[in-house]
């Protein structure tokens, strides 16, 4: 028998096999993501030529596609313009296109952006408000409030789209920027409050006691040494919420068609010639991915740090 | 610094009373230790005192003035905590000068005040460290100075030493009392230790069930406690008790317990009813071979300079403390017998203890 090992230590072999586990999900998991970078790279033909080709000749027209709205003109017309100044100009003409202006893409991008982070936002303070009083006062029927929060959950929120629909067409928040922040942070707001107030539980009250005893007020305890103590569960909150309304799509299809239209219902319908074109969603696709990649990676130091929070007394 | 002074303070949770009617004067300056055994109402008291919690009825008195329904932030007091509270995510020169920060001091003002708390407290060196790279002692001194860079009107604390292993706790003790008389501070202090109260308090408050059962200097409350409660609580171990159906009388000097008088001092009191007991520490008891109470040996503890045996007898097991030269085996019979007048008599239905020649 090994008796050098440790019997906390895992063995080499269920250590191999772990990695092996990991490696494998890890695989299947980035198969679609980067078949989608792929596909922003191809140009039209060989996005959609079968067999699919796993080497190609990388090409940045998805990219020009994306952000650009283009017509198709007669070689003569392209002869008598002027030579093509930038090289998206250039490669548009090789397709035998003039670029008409640029597309809805950014303004698409923007309203997700404002959406996105403002919905954000909102549910992580408000959450953070809320489950700081569910968790430090006596609120009357608390363990109810708790359960009718965490109600608004049980369906899915596209189950009260007609309802939601009539109501936002009455108030005119339909199609506005505030009306699509507001709906994703009543939706966020259930999971912030609950997730938040695990983490207030686990925040002995002494903090703020002593903060309160040094002269500062209530609120200001809570700024100055709840949150900045919170703020593993606040960056775990934070990217639920952000990835539920960044990604959010049916809703932002029934109530978003121009001023606020987000990303999501934008892209699919990038309709090149002929069909769709596939190089630019899949360009519109990678870019969509990176804000909530990176704002992930950013706090994703706190995300490790929230899986043994409490475990180990401090 | 401030005299502190709470008035028929009373806090209800509910149905349940955790404080009840009390009454107290802390002098200025004065070390003052809450002592009790746990849920006895001696943190709520304090956290009363602080603003924490506010009372149900009563008034508390910071100086003149009535703080009872004040916030804690307006009451200039500091509170050290049992697990210190110190802000993790700031150090310790930050987590010193917090409280500062608030009152508006200069920038250089709070930076010689934490240096000259530092200095006091030899944590100097440690400015700059984080709170979780500390040692429990520093954590701990470090929680102090927290409470010292503020010079407020009173230092609460709230079994600061609690969560420090026995040796430190000692050494702590020790610099708190110096800490003390440096300062010279008002200081309340709630511990459910009665050596550390002994050793640090100018008087002691002994509370059980939301009472205030005596408050008075430490060896006043060691021999002449007020109640069987506090009797029973304070030493180690506790006084013995012996149930003695019989009322006492004034004047009375003698009891007869199983057949055998035994000299009592001379009682000034009447009992109330004819179930009393008869108290007595272990360190005035010896052991005889006659002329005391009939038992057997159940067991002797060796402490090093004393020895505690405990005798069975027929009212109950009665503990001597006795000399080391002792040497008695287990079941041997033996009798115990009082070796002074230091004997009080409580009244069994009040369970105060009665006046007598000693009890005065």
């Amino acid at each position: 028998m090994d008796t050098s090992r440790s019997y906390l230590e895992p063995s080499s072999f269920s250590k191999k096999l772990a990695a092996t586990i990991i490696i494998v999900y890890t695989v299947i998991t980035l198969i679609p993501i980067s078949w989608m970078v792929m596909t922003s790279f191809k140009n039209v033909n060989s996005a959609i030529s079968y067999p699919p080709e796993v080497l190609f000749e990388p090409s940045l027209e998805g990219y020009v596609n994306l952000f650009t709205n283009r017509s198709r003109q007669s070689q003569e017309y392209l002869d008598s313009l002027p030579a093509p100044e930038t090289w998206y100009e250039e490669l548009v003409r090789s397709r035998e296109m003039v670029i008409t202006g640029p597309s809805k893409f950014l303004g698409r991008y923007s309203n997700s952006m404002i959406i996105g982070f403002g919905s954000t936002f909102a549910s992580v303070f408000l959450g953070a408000l809320a489950a700081y009083a569910f968790s430090r006062f006596r609120v009357p029927l608390k363990d109810d409030l708790l359960f009718f929060i965490l109600s608004t959950r049980m369906f899915p929120p596209i189950a009260v789209a007609v309802p939601i629909f009539i109501m936002y067409r009455k108030l005119g928040l339909g199609d506005t920027h505030l009306g699509m922040i507001i709906l994703y942070t009543v939706v966020n707001l259930s999971l912030a409050v609950w997730l938040l107030k695990g983490f207030m539980d686990e925040i002995p009250k002494e903090y703020e006691e002593a903060a309160m005893i040094d002269g500062y007020s209530r609120l200001q305890a809570f700024f100055k040494v709840v949150l900045p103590q919170a703020m593993t569960g606040i960056a775990a909150t934070a990217i639920f919420c952000m990835i539920f309304s960044w990604n959010e799509y049916a809703f932002a299809v029934l109530l978003t068609q121009f001023n606020a239209q987000t990303a999501p219902p934008f892209i699919p319908t990038i309709i090149g010639e002929g069909g769709l074109d596939w190089p630019a969603i899949g360009a519109g696709t990678t870019l969509f991915l990176l804000p909530v990649m990176i704002f992930t990676i950013i706090l994703r130091k706190h995300l490790l740090r929230g899986i043994t929070f409490g475990a180990v007394r401090k | 610094m401030s005299k502190i002074k709470i008035v028929n303070l009373q806090k209800s949770f509910g149905d349940f009373t955790a404080v009840k009617n009390s009454n107290l004067t802390i002098n200025d300056k004065e070390f003052f230790v809450l002592l009790g055994p746990s849920g006895c109402g001696k943190t709520t008291t304090l956290r009363m005192i602080a603003g924490l919690e506010l009372p149900t009825s009563g008034e508390i008195y910071l100086g003149d003035e009535e703080v009872g329904m004040l916030r804690a932030s307006e009451r200039d007091i500091a509170f050290v905590f049992q697990l210190f509270a110190l802000y993790p995510h700031m150090n310790v020169k930050n987590n010193l000068s917090f409280p500062l920060k608030m009152q508006g001091y200069s920038r250089s003002e709070i930076k010689t005040r934490v240096e000259e708390a530092a200095k006091l407290l030899r944590i100097d060196h440690i400015l700059n460290s984080n709170i979780s790279s500390l040692s429990g002692g520093d954590r701990q001194r470090v929680a102090l100075g927290r409470a010292l860079v503020r010079r407020p009107k009173a230092f609460l604390m709230d079994e600061p030493l609690g969560t420090l292993d026995a040796e430190f706790r000692e050494l702590m003790c020790l610099e708190l009392k110096k800490l003390h008389i440096d300062i010279g501070a008002t200081t309340v202090y709630v511990t459910h230790d009665q050596l550390e109260a002994m050793s640090l308090a100018d008087r002691i408050a002994v509370m059980d069930g939301g009472e205030i059962l005596q408050a008075d200097e430490p060896s006043v409350i060691y021999n002449k406690p007020a109640t069987k409660f506090v009797a029973s609580f304070i030493g180690s171990p506790g006084m013995n008790f012996i149930s003695i159906d019989q009322g006492i009388s004034n004047e009375q000097s003698t009891l007869n317990i199983e057949g055998t008088n035994f000299n009592i001092p001379k009682q000034y009191e009447i009992s109330k009813g004819k179930k009393n007991s008869f108290g007595i520490r272990p360190e005035n008891l010896s052991l005889t071979n006659e002329g005391g109470l009939k038992g057997s040996v159940f067991g002797v503890e060796y402490l090093g300079s004393r020895k505690i045996v405990t005798v069975k007898t027929n009212f109950g097991e009665i503990k001597v403390k006795t000399d080391i030269s002792t040497n008695v085996k287990i079941n041997e019979n033996v009798q115990v017998k009082p070796s002074n007048d230091n004997i009080i008599i409580f009244d069994g239905e009040t369970d105060k203890s009665l006046k007598s020649e000693f009890m005065n």
